[in-house]
């Protein structure tokens, strides 16, 4: 197994990685936006690595997290929280290892080599000021549909891509629904009454 | 003096042409499935023989609005594909019928959200609401039922208005690329 796939692109990358960790065997990196083409590049075509596969690609919205609990339904009852309103402990407070209010956005790939059977999580922070990346295309086809849908989802720029139009909602959509500013109750129907 | 008549030895009867029409039109319904989610698997039970759809003249889907006598909406409707159904609707001729299958298709069920409209008798008019999530066959086999008696009587949804009628916000967008 190759354990050392963090440390290993720690010491080939220096200035683009900020971050790695080794989580369970789950191996993850923080890269930054400007070295994404060169790292995943080399991810693919270094036979020591050879991620043939991008098996998923999302994003986050960190616009509300760890801040409050305001989204979440309030409780009239007093019945205990669930579990995942429960304040955390510090010891169970994840660290993202970049700012919320700097980076608001995150993308998250997922590799997998199937010639080496092993696996990696490559994170992008992205700032709200520019919310554009590289597209990844190029270099795993399977690239195109996740950006689209990046695209739609939380208007995420890909330069690059050969056809960045959304995938799931209709052209005449208004704004990007995942995110998290975008109203829960914000309806736009193509016909009918916006209900 | 009045005259009796044993009326079962009578081998003709009389009836109204719109109930004679009703009782042949309930018992042959040509049905168009507009089928888009996990709804569409119990519609397929009730259609196959267990369920047996065909004792009420139902069995026979047609995949052409043209052909079809009731649009069976059986499965979640997103904005996105609302044009498409109400297309459906006005391609079919009349007299149609519509039933809405599953809580999706009657109120939104438990979506609430960006993506689905919230029952779809905001978009065509609708004749039978069959709840459940998804119905039971059983419950399917009630709501054919009760179709047929609406169409026995030969009431119908209020109709929906003529599209050149409609207000400027209900037109359908002309988007040919609605259904990729």
């Amino acid at each position: 197994m190759t354990s050392d796939l963090t440390t290993m692109l720690h010491a080939r990358f220096p200035a683009q990685i900020i971050a790695a960790h080794n989580y369970r065997s789950q191996q993850t990196v923080l890269i930054k936006r400007e070295g994404l083409l060169e790292i995943t590049r080399a991810l693919k075509d270094d036979p020591s690595m050879a991620f043939d596969f991008l098996m998923d690609l999302s994003c986050v919205d960190y616009l509300k997290f760890g801040k409050s609990q305001a989204s979440a339904p309030t409780l009239t009852t007093p019945s205990p929280l669930p579990y995942y309103m429960e304040p955390k402990t510090d010891a169970e407070t994840w660290t993202r290892g970049v700012s919320h209010d700097e980076y608001r956005f995150e993308l998250v790939y997922h590799f997998y080599s199937s010639s080496l059977n092993h696996r990696l999580r490559v994170k992008v922070p992205l700032t709200s000021a520019d919310l554009t990346v590289d597209s990844l295309t190029g270099l795993w086809h399977s690239a195109d549909w996740f950006e689209r849908e990046v695209w739609d989802m939380f208007g995420v720029r890909f330069a690059g891509h050969p056809n960045l139009k959304r995938i799931l909602m209709y052209e005449e959509f208004k704004g990007h629904p995942l995110r998290k500013d975008y109203p829960v109750r914000k309806r736009q129907p193509l016909i009918g009454p916006a209900n | 003096m009045v005259a009796t008549v044993d009326t079962t030895q009578l081998n003709w009867m009389t009836t109204r042409v719109d109930a004679a029409l009703g009782w042949a039109r309930k018992f042959s319904i040509f049905q168009y499935p507009f089928v888009t989610a996990c709804c569409g698997m119990e519609y397929m039970a009730t259609a196959t023989s267990h369920y047996d759809m065909d004792r009420f003249g139902a069995g026979f889907p047609r995949f052409s609005p043209r052909q079809a006598d009731v649009l069976f909406v059986v499965g979640t409707i997103s904005h996105k594909i609302a044009p498409v159904l109400r297309r459906v609707y006005d391609q079919m001729a009349d007299p149609k019928w519509v039933v809405a299958f599953g809580v999706c298709t009657c109120t939104g069920g438990f979506y609430d959200n960006y993506a689905t409209v919230m029952g779809i008798d905001t978009i065509i008019p609708v004749d039978v609401y069959i709840p459940g999530c998804p119905p039971r066959p059983e419950n399917v086999l009630d709501g054919l039922m009760k179709l047929q008696d609406k169409i026995a009587q030969g009431t119908r949804a209020p109709q929906a208005p003529d599209p050149a009628q409609r207000p400027d916000e209900l037109h359908t967008p002309h988007r040919p690329e609605a259904h990729l």
